[in-house]
C-alpha cells in the first residue's frame, strides 16, 4: 500500500542521499571517530563497579518466588497435600515427574511414590501452575549439584516437607473434592447437606 | 440427499438425526444423553442448533439436533451465536452442582463432561449457590459411585435397564435430588455393570479395579487385543503403566462387539498380574521342587528331554500362531487338540457344521437385526454374554418396525418404546436350565440335551418336509416345535443359536438342521451362530488336530518321551485317573504357559507364556473371524510369546522353521491351510508404516518419560524393539484417524479425550470403523456345503433313577483365566448342583442341601439349589468352576442321605 | 650469533611465544571482564591465571574428531598452516639490536609472504570440512584477506619509502630521529585496519561470525586442531601488534632507562591490548560494508599516501639521497 506520507519519506531519502554523497568522506572520518569515542567509553568501564557477586563467599538475594528445588507440601493438618491426579506430570515438558495413585481406607488419595528426576528437571515450574492442591512448590534453593546423576533422583521423602510453604491457610479437601475421613458428604465449601433420596418433599 | 450446515453443503440419509450426521461429518456438536446404540431422547438439550425453512428465513428457531430427523435440502446453523449461547447456558446449569474434585475422579482426563464444558467455552462459575450433595452406594468389585458428580443424563439406566435388560439400578427422586443407583447397597447384578463408567459420560461409575492402581488416560500404553475370556471375540484394548497391565476397555468393531463388553471381559484380566503368573522358567530340580532357572539352562534341559518321541498338546486359549509352532516341532500326526471328550466331539461337530453345510455364522450387526430367534441348548447369557446382549436388542425389532409403521425413526427411543407397546420379536429359549434370556423370550423348553435336540430335530422337519424328523414326541412339544417353526418360518430374518456348553453333538446338529430348513426356504444360506467356550476354540479346530483322548491313546499304545502342552491346564480337560495315566505314560512334561495351574504344577519344565497384554497373535472367533491382538507392553522376566518358546525348542530338535518375526508364522500358518490363508489380512503386517512412522501405542501427552526408570537407572533406556508389528513402544508415531482399524490403539480426538472420540474413527453407516470392521472372516457358507441334513439321532434318555446332567455355566466362574482375576473371583458363586422341584421331592431334598452326588468314578458334596422349571430327570452340574474337578458323565445319581444346609 | 646460540634462542622463542599465546586467552578474558563491569576467570591460581593452563589441558584433552565426509588429509594440514606461518613470521621481527632471527633484507616481503600463505588455511579447512557453514566462512576469509593484503602492502610503501631498506633493522634504526607514526600516520591507521581485517580479529571478525555461520571456517573442529586456530588467532594479533610497533613506533627504541627488548615488549602489549579493547567496544561491520571501505576508503588513503609521500621525500631530500 503506497499512501502520500510513503512517498514523501521516499523523497526525503533521496534528497540526504544526494548530501550524503558529497560529504562522504567527512561521514566516513565521523565513524572512525565514533569508534574512538565508543572505545574509549568502553575503556573507563574498566573504572566501574563490578556486577558479578562472588557466590560461593558472597550469596545472592533470591526472591520468595523463586524457581528451585521442588518439594511437595502438607496442607495446615499436616496431611499430605498431594492428591495424585497427575496435572503435574503430564505438564512437565521434560517429563521428569512419575508417580503412582493410592488411596487410603477412607478414600483419600496420595501419592504411593512420587518421583522426580533433577538431572531431567528445567525449573520451569509448569508443575507448580499445574497443581491444583498447592501441593508442589518451587523453592529459592538452588544448591543441589551432584557428582553422581543418580543421586538427583529424588523421591518423594526426599520432597515432601513438613510445612505448607507459600499458601499457609489452604486445604485441598475442606474446599472440594470426595468425602474423606474427617470431611463428611456436604461438608466442603458452598455444599449442601446430602440429599435425602427418600424424602417426599418436593 | 442433501443438507446444509452453516450454508455448507453436506450429504445426508433421511434414516439418522442431525446429531449423527453433524458428528459423522466431522463437526464438533456437544451432547450429553444421546448414545449411538441407545438412540436419542433429547433430555439433557445440549446438542440444540438453529433450524431454518429455506435459504431465505433470517429467524430460525432452536431445535435439539438429536431429536430432529435429517429431511431434503434441511438448513441449520451450528456456529449462531444464538445456538452456542443456549448450548453454553446448558452446560453452566448442568455445572451448576457438579463437584470441583476432578484431581481426584477417575475419569478426569478422559471425561465427556470436561470436553464438552470445554468446547463450549464455559470456564467460569457464576452460580453462588450450594451445590447438592448425594450419599454413595457399595455397586460391588467393579464399580465406584460419586454420585455428587452426575449430571442427569440418564444413560446409566437407559444402558443398565432398558439396553442391558438389568432391573437394580434406577432412577430414585425427582428435581435436582434425583438419584441413580440401587434401591440399597450391594452387587450390581447385571454381567453388563462395568459399561456403566464408559457409559456415564463423567465420573459417577468408575472402573473399580482401575481405580486401585490409577494412571490417568494420557499415561496408558495401549495396544489393539482381542478379549480371551470366551469364544465371541470382543475388541478391546489392553492399556499398561510401568510396566503393568492397569485395564482392558472396549474397542469398537460394528462387527463384533459394538460399545459393550460383558464384565468378564472387562475385569478378567486380572489374572496377567494376579500371584499365580509364571515370570521364569521353572525346572523340577533333583529336590524334586519347581524352581525358577536361567533361560539357557530351561532350554538346555529342554533339549534333553525332547530326545526321542515327543507329543505336544495344543490350546484353544493360545493364538494360532502358537498351536501352529507346536504343530510344526512336533508334527501333524503328534499334535492334539488340548480338548478332549464330548468337550472334543462338540467342537468337531462345530467344525463339521460350519465348513459342510451351508448355514452362516452372523455378524454382531446381523444378530441384532433378526426377527425371529431360536436359541437351542446354550445359555447364551453365561457362555457369549455380548451375543445374548444383541438378541436382547434383536428382539427390539417388533417395536421398530411398528414403529417404522407409524413413521417414527428407530434411533427415535422412547417413542419407538411407547409404540411398539412392549411387543417383542419371537426368541425361543430351549435350555435345560433357567437363563436371563428367559424373561424375554416368547416361549422357553425344559428338557435334558437330548429333549432339547429333538425338539430342534422337530422344527427343522416342520419348517422343511424333506428335513429329518423324530416321531414319538409328546403333544405339548410338538405343539411347541410347530409353534417355533411357523415363527421362524414366517420371519425374514430368522436366527438359530446354539453353542458346546451343552456337550451334545445332537443339539448342534439339531440346531444346524433348523438353519438349513430355513435356508431351504429364504433360499440363502440362514444365520446360525454357534457359542464356543474359549477364545481361539474354533482357530484350533480349523488348524486341525485330534481330540486330546487320542493323546491318552498314543501314549498307552507306546511310551512317550515328553509331552509340551501348549497354554492349557489338562485337569481341565480329562477326568483325573486319566491324567494320572498320562502323566505315568509321559516320561517328561513340558508345559509352556503363563498361569502356574495344576498341570504346569506337575510338568518338569514350565516355561514362562506371554499374556495376551504382552504378545501378539491371532485368534478366530466363534463367527470364524480371525482377529490380531498386540502386544501392549514388553513385561519383565523372561516372559516370551509361545511360538518364540516353541520354535527355539524346534530349533534345538533340529527343525529350523526361520522365523524371524511374527509376520514369518503368519505366513507359514497361513500356507498350510487353505482355510487359514486370509488370516494374513486380519491385520498390516510389521512393516505397514504411514508417512514412514509406526504407530504410537502411547497418547502425545504420555508422561514421566525420564523419571519412570530413574529409579533403575539414570539413563533412560531405549524404547524396546518390536519386531512383530506397526505399533511402537512410543509416544512417537503415528496416531490419527488414518490409523488402520485393525491397530487402533486408543481413541482420542482433538477436544474428544473420552471414548465418545469414536464417532471420529467410525464411516458415514457408524457401523463400521473406517476402513471396514477389523477381521477376516475364514468360513463363508457355500463353496464346500455337500451335506443337505444330518441325521436325527437323538433318542430319548433313558429312565430310571439316574439323572441326566446337563452342564452349568457361569459368566464369571467357567472361564479358567478370568476367575483367577481378583473382582471376578468374588462375583463367583459357591458351586451348587441344580434340581427341579420334582426330582428334589423324589429324593427329600430342599432348597440349600448338601448332597452327595455320584458323577461316574467321582463322588462330591454338593449344596443343592431347587430351581422350579428345570426339567425333570436332568441335573445341572457347574463345570470349570474354581474348585471343581473335570466331569465327563453323561448321568448322575443324587445320595438319597444328604445332610441339612441352610434352607435358603 | 654462533649457530648454538641461535638455535637456544629460536627455541627460547618459540616456547615464549606459545606460552603468551595461551596466556594471552587469559589476559583477553580478565580485560574484556574489567571492560564489561566483570570479574573474569579469577579462580585457578593467583587472579586467575592458571586459567590459561586449565585450558590448554582441557583442549588437550579433548575429543579430536574428525567428519566421516571431510577431506582427511586437507582437514588436518589447515590447522597446522596458520600456526607455522604465523610463527616462521617472527622470524624477522628484531626484538632488540641484533636479537632477531634472520635479519632478511626482504623481511617486508617475507611478512606478506607468511601472511599471503596463512589465506590457504582457512580456505582448506573451510574446503575439507564439507559443511555449508564453513565453506561460507572461508570463501569470506579469502576475499577479505586478499582484499586487505593489496593495500596492506601498500600502507607500507611510505614507511619503505622513509627507511629506504625493506630490512626491518634499517627501518627501525631510520626511525632514530623521528618514530614514522608521524609522518606516515595515515599508513599506520590504514595497515592497523588491514592487520585487523588480516587476522580477523573483532570487530572484522566475519569468517567466523556465529551469529550467521555457526562458527565459520572451523564449525567441524575440535581438540588440538581447533587449538591450532585458536593459537594461530593468537600469534596473528602478536605478530601484527609487533610489526606495528617495528613500523610505525620505532621498535625498540626508547630512553634508555630501560633495556631494548622491555621497550619492544611493552609497544608490543600496548597494540595487543588495543585489539582487545577493539573487541570489547565495536561491532561487527556487515560484509558489504568491509569490502567497500576496502576498496573504496582505505585503498584511495593508500594511494595517496604513497604520493604524497614520495612527493615530499622528493622535494624535500636530494636525488643522490633519494638514489641510494
Amino acid at each position: 500500500m503506497i499512501d502520500e506520507r510513503s512517498i514523501a519519506a521516499a523523497k526525503r531519502a533521496q534528497t540526504s542521499e544526494r548530501t550524503r554523497s558529497e560529504s562522504w568522506l567527512w561521514s566516513q572520518v565521523a565513524v572512525l571517530l565514533s569508534q574512538i569515542r565508543s572505545m574509549a567509553e568502553v575503556f573507563l568501564h574498566g573504572f566501574r563497579r563490578r556486577e558479578t557477586i562472588q557466590y560461593p563467599e558472597e550469596k545472592p538475594y533470591l526472591a520468595p518466588r523463586f524457581r528451585g528445588r521442588i518439594v511437595l507440601t502438607r496442607d495446615p493438618d499436616g496431611n499430605e497435600r498431594c492428591v495424585a491426579c497427575y496435572l503435574c506430570a503430564v505438564a512437565c515438558p521434560v517429563d521428569c515427574i512419575s508417580l503412582q495413585k493410592t488411596e487410603d481406607e477412607t478414600g483419600r488419595w496420595y501419592p504411593e511414590w512420587f518421583r522426580i528426576n533433577f538431572s531431567r528437571c528445567i525449573y520451569c515450574g509448569l508443575c507448580e501452575e499445574a497443581c491444583p492442591t498447592y501441593a508442589i512448590q518451587l523453592t529459592p534453593d538452588f544448591e543441589m549439584s551432584e557428582y553422581d546423576r543418580r543421586n538427583m533422583v529424588y523421591e518423594k521423602e526426599h520432597l515432601l516437607i513438613s510445612g505448607t510453604g507459600k499458601y499457609p491457610g489452604y486445604s485441598f479437601y475442606r474446599v472440594a473434592g470426595r468425602a474423606i475421613g474427617g470431611k463428611d458428604k456436604g461438608e466442603a465449601e458452598n455444599e449442601a447437606p446430602p440429599v435425602d433420596v427418600r424424602g417426599l418433599m418436593p | 440427499m442433501p443438507i446444509y450446515v452453516d450454508n455448507r453443503e453436506y450429504p445426508a440419509a433421511p434414516e439418522k438425526n442431525l446429531l449423527e450426521h453433524c458428528l459423522s461429518l466431522g463437526l464438533n456438536l456437544p451432547y450429553f444423553c444421546w448414545h449411538p446404540a441407545m438412540g436419542s431422547v433429547g433430555a439433557c438439550r445440549q446438542c440444540a442448533v438453529k433450524q431454518y425453512r429455506d435459504e431465505r428465513d433470517t429467524e430460525g428457531r432452536i431445535v435439539m439436533a438429536c431429536m430432529t430427523p435429517a429431511a431434503e435440502g434441511l438448513r441449520i446453523g451450528l456456529d449462531e451465536p444464538e445456538a452456542r449461547d443456549f448450548r453454553a447456558r446448558v452446560i453452566e446449569w448442568l455445572m451448576v452442582n457438579h463437584p470441583h474434585d476432578c484431581p481426584v475422579c477417575e475419569e478426569g482426563g478422559e471425561c465427556h463432561l470436561q470436553d464438552m464444558t470445554v468446547m463450549t467455552g464455559h470456564n467460569y462459575r457464576r452460580y453462588r449457590g450450594l451445590k447438592r450433595t448425594h450419599r454413595n452406594q457399595y455397586l460391588g468389585p467393579f464399580l465406584n459411585h460419586e454420585m455428587n458428580r452426575c449430571i442427569a443424563c440418564y444413560r446409566c439406566v437407559r444402558f443398565y435397564q432398558d439396553y442391558a435388560g438389568g432391573d437394580d439400578l434406577r432412577a430414585f427422586a425427582s428435581h435436582h435430588h434425583v438419584y441413580f443407583g440401587r434401591h440399597e447397597d450391594g452387587v450390581l447384578e447385571s454381567e453388563w455393570s462395568g459399561n456403566l463408567a464408559e457409559v456415564c459420560p463423567t465420573g459417577v461409575f468408575t472402573d473399580k479395579p482401575f481405580s486401585k492402581h490409577y494412571v490417568r488416560k494420557w499415561d496408558l500404553q495401549s495396544a489393539p487385543s482381542i478379549c480371551v475370556h470366551c469364544g465371541h471375540g470382543c475388541n478391546v484394548a489392553a492399556q499398561e503403566r510401568y510396566g503393568r497391565l492397569r485395564r482392558v476397555v472396549n474397542r469398537f468393531n460394528g462387527d463384533v462387539n459394538g460399545y459393550f463388553i460383558c464384565d468378564r471381559g472387562r475385569y478378567g484380566h486380572g489374572f496377567v498380574t494376579a500371584p499365580t503368573r509364571v515370570r521364569a522358567p521353572l525346572l523340577r530340580t533333583g529336590n524334586r521342587e519347581l524352581e525358577a532357572v536361567g533361560v539357557d539352562e530351561a532350554l538346555h534341559a529342554a533339549s534333553e528331554m525332547l530326545a526321542g518321541r515327543v507329543i505336544g498338546i495344543g490350546s484353544p486359549r493360545a493364538s494360532l500362531e502358537a498351536n501352529f509352532a507346536l504343530k510344526r516341532l512336533v508334527g501333524d500326526d503328534a499334535f492334539y487338540m488340548g480338548v478332549g471328550g464330548p468337550d472334543a466331539a462338540a467342537l468337531e461337530a462345530v467344525h463339521a457344521i460350519r465348513t459342510e453345510t451351508a448355514t452362516r455364522a452372523p455378524t454382531l450387526i446381523d444378530v441384532e437385526n433378526a426377527d425371529a430367534m431360536l436359541v437351542l441348548g446354550e445359555d447364551v447369557a453365561s457362555t457369549a454374554p455380548r451375543m445374548a446382549l444383541a438378541l436382547r436388542q434383536a428382539t427390539r425389532n417388533r417395536q421398530k418396525a411398528i414403529a417404522s409403521g407409524l413413521g417414527i425413526p428407530a434411533w427415535l427411543d422412547q417413542p419407538v418404546r411407547t409404540a411398539g407397546h412392549g411387543q417383542l420379536s419371537p426368541l425361543y429359549v430351549a435350555t435345560p436350565v433357567p437363563t436371563r434370556l428367559d424373561a424375554i423370550a416368547a416361549g422357553i423348553f425344559r428338557g435334558s440335551a437330548d429333549e432339547i435336540a429333538r425338539l430342534g430335530f422337530a422344527i427343522a422337519a416342520r419348517i422343511d418336509a424333506r428335513a429329518p424328523g423324530v416321531d414319538d414326541l409328546t403333544r405339548d412339544v410338538s405343539e411347541l416345535a410347530a409353534r417355533i417353526a411357523d415363527a421362524l418360518a414366517s420371519a425374514s430374518r430368522p436366527l438359530v443359536v446354539s453353542g458346546v456348553s451343552i456337550r451334545s453333538v445332537a443339539v448342534l446338529e439339531a440346531a444346524a438342521n433348523v438353519a438349513l430348513a430355513l435356508g431351504a426356504k429364504l433360499g440363502r444360506p440362514a444365520d446360525l451362530a454357534l457359542a464356543l467356550p474359549e477364545c481361539n476354540s474354533m482357530g484350533l479346530e480349523l488348524l486341525g488336530a485330534r481330540s486330546l483322548d487320542d493323546a491318552l491313546e498314543h501314549a498307552e499304545r507306546q511310551p512317550i518321551r515328553a509331552a509340551i502342552v501348549l497354554e492349557n491346564d489338562l485337569a481341565r480337560r480329562m477326568p483325573r485317573a486319566a491324567l494320572e495315566r498320562f502323566g505315568e505314560r509321559v516320561e517328561h512334561l513340558i508345559v509352556v504357559d503363563h498361569t502356574l495351574h495344576a498341570t504346569a504344577r506337575a510338568a518338569d519344565l514350565v516355561l514362562p507364556a506371554a499374556a495376551f497384554a504382552e504378545g501378539d497373535g491371532t485368534l478366530v472367533n466363534n463367527e470364524g473371524r480371525a482377529q490380531r491382538f498386540f502386544q501392549a507392553y514388553v513385561p519383565d522376566g523372561e516372559i516370551r510369546e509361545s511360538w518364540r518358546w516353541l520354535a527355539e525348542l524346534a530349533r534345538r530338535r533340529g527343525i529350523e522353521c526361520g522365523w524371524a518375526s511374527l509376520d514369518d508364522v503368519i505366513a507359514d500358518c497361513a500356507a498350510s491351510s487353505r482355510r487359514l490363508a486370509p488370516i494374513v489380512d486380519a491385520a498390516p503386517g510389521a512393516r505397514f508404516r504411514i508417512a514412514d512412522r509406526r504407530i504410537a501405542r502411547e497418547p502425545a501427552r504420555y508422561s514421566g518419560r525420564t523419571a519412570m526408570h530413574a529409579n533403575v537407572d539414570i539413563r533412560e533406556p531405549k524404547p524396546p524393539e518390536d519386531p512383530d508389528t506397526p505399533l511402537a513402544f512410543s509416544m512417537e508415531g503415528y496416531y490419527g484417524p488414518r490409523v488402520p482399524p485393525a491397530l487402533i490403539p486408543f481413541f482420542r480426538a482433538p477436544g474428544w479425550n473420552s471414548n465418545q472420540s469414536v464417532h471420529k474413527f467410525l464411516d458415514e453407516t457408524g457401523r463400521a470403523l473406517r476402513g471396514g470392521n477389523p477381521g477376516v472372516r475364514l468360513v463363508e457358507p457355500g463353496a464346500d456345503a455337500r451335506r443337505a441334513y444330518f441325521e436325527a439321532r437323538a433318542s430319548l434318555p433313558p429312565s430310571g433313577d439316574a439323572l441326566r446332567v446337563v452342564p452349568l455355566a457361569d459368566v464369571f466362574g467357567s472361564d479358567e483365566l478370568a476367575a483367577l482375576s481378583p473382582p471376578v473371583a468374588e462375583r463367583i458363586p459357591e458351586p451348587c448342583v441344580v434340581l427341579g422341584p420334582a426330582d428334589a421331592d423324589a429324593r427329600g431334598i430342599v432348597d440349600g442341601m448338601t448332597a452327595e452326588i455320584e458323577l461316574g468314578e467321582t463322588s462330591l458334596a454338593l449344596p443343592v439349589r431347587v430351581v422350579p422349571g428345570l426339567a425333570a430327570g436332568t441335573l445341572g452340574v457347574p463345570i470349570g468352576l474354581p474348585g471343581m474337578p473335570f466331569i465327563a458323565a453323561e448321568t448322575a445319581k443324587v445320595g438319597g442321605r444328604g445332610t441339612a444346609g441352610d434352607p435358603r | 650469533m654462533s649457530v648454538v646460540a641461535m638455535l637456544f634462542f629460536i627455541v627460547v622463542l618459540l616456547f615464549a611465544l606459545l606460552a603468551a599465546a595461551a596466556l594471552l586467552t587469559w589476559v583477553e578474558r580478565r580485560l574484556l571482564a574489567w571492560w564489561q563491569d566483570r570479574y573474569g576467570p579469577n579462580r585457578a591460581g593467583p587472579f586467575g591465571i592458571l586459567q590459561a593452563f586449565a585450558d590448554v589441558i582441557k583442549i588437550l584433552l579433548k575429543e579430536d574428531w574428525i567428519p566421516p565426509l571431510a577431506d582427511k588429509p586437507v582437514f588436518v594440514i589447515a590447522p597446522a598452516i596458520v600456526a607455522v606461518t604465523m610463527l616462521l613470521g617472527f622470524a624477522i621481527v628484531p626484538l632488540a639490536p641484533g636479537l632477531v632471527i634472520a635479519d632478511l633484507n626482504v623481511a617486508l616481503l617475507f611478512f606478506f609472504a607468511m601472511t599471503g600463505l596463512s589465506v590457504y588455511s582457512v580456505t582448506f579447512a573451510g574446503w575439507a570440512s564439507n559443511n555449508n557453514y564453513s565453506l561460507l566462512g572461508s570463501l569470506r576469509t579469502a576475499a577479505q584477506m586478499i582484499s586487505y593484503e593489496v593495500f596492506m602492502l601498500l600502507s607500507l610503501v611510505g614507511v619503505v619509502i622513509l627507511a629506504g631498506s625493506f630490512r626491518l633493522t634499517d627501518i627501525v634504526d631510520a626511525q632514530r630521529g623521528m618514530w614514522f607514526f608521524v609522518p606516515q600516520f595515515v599508513g599506520l591507521v590504514v595497515f592497523f585496519l588491514a592487520a585487523i581485517a588480516e587476522t580477523h580479529r573483532l570487530p572484522f571478525d566475519l569468517p567466523e561470525a556465529e551469529h550467521e555461520l555457526v562458527a565459520g571456517y572451523h564449525t567441524e573442529y575440535s581438540g588440538m586442531k581447533f587449538g591450532l586456530f585458536f593459537l594461530g588467532e593468537y600469534l596473528g594479533m602478536m605478530l601484527s601488534s609487533a610489526m606495528i610497533v617495528t613500523l610505525f613506533f620505532g621498535g625498540w627504541l626508547g630512553p634508555p632507562f630501560l633495556p631494548p627488548i622491555v621497550w619492544f615488549l611493552l609497544k608490543t602489549a600496548f597494540f595487543v591490548c588495543l585489539y582487545l579493547l577493539l573487541r570489547a567496544a565495536l561491532p561487527r561491520p556487515r560484509y558489504d560494508q568491509l569490502m567497500g571501505y576496502a576498496w573504496k576508503f582505505l585503498l584511495p588513503v593508500a594511494l595517496l599516501n604513497i604520493v604524497v609521500t614520495g612527493a615530499i621525500v622528493v622535494a624535500t631530500r636530494s636525488p643522490a639521497e633519494v638514489g641510494s
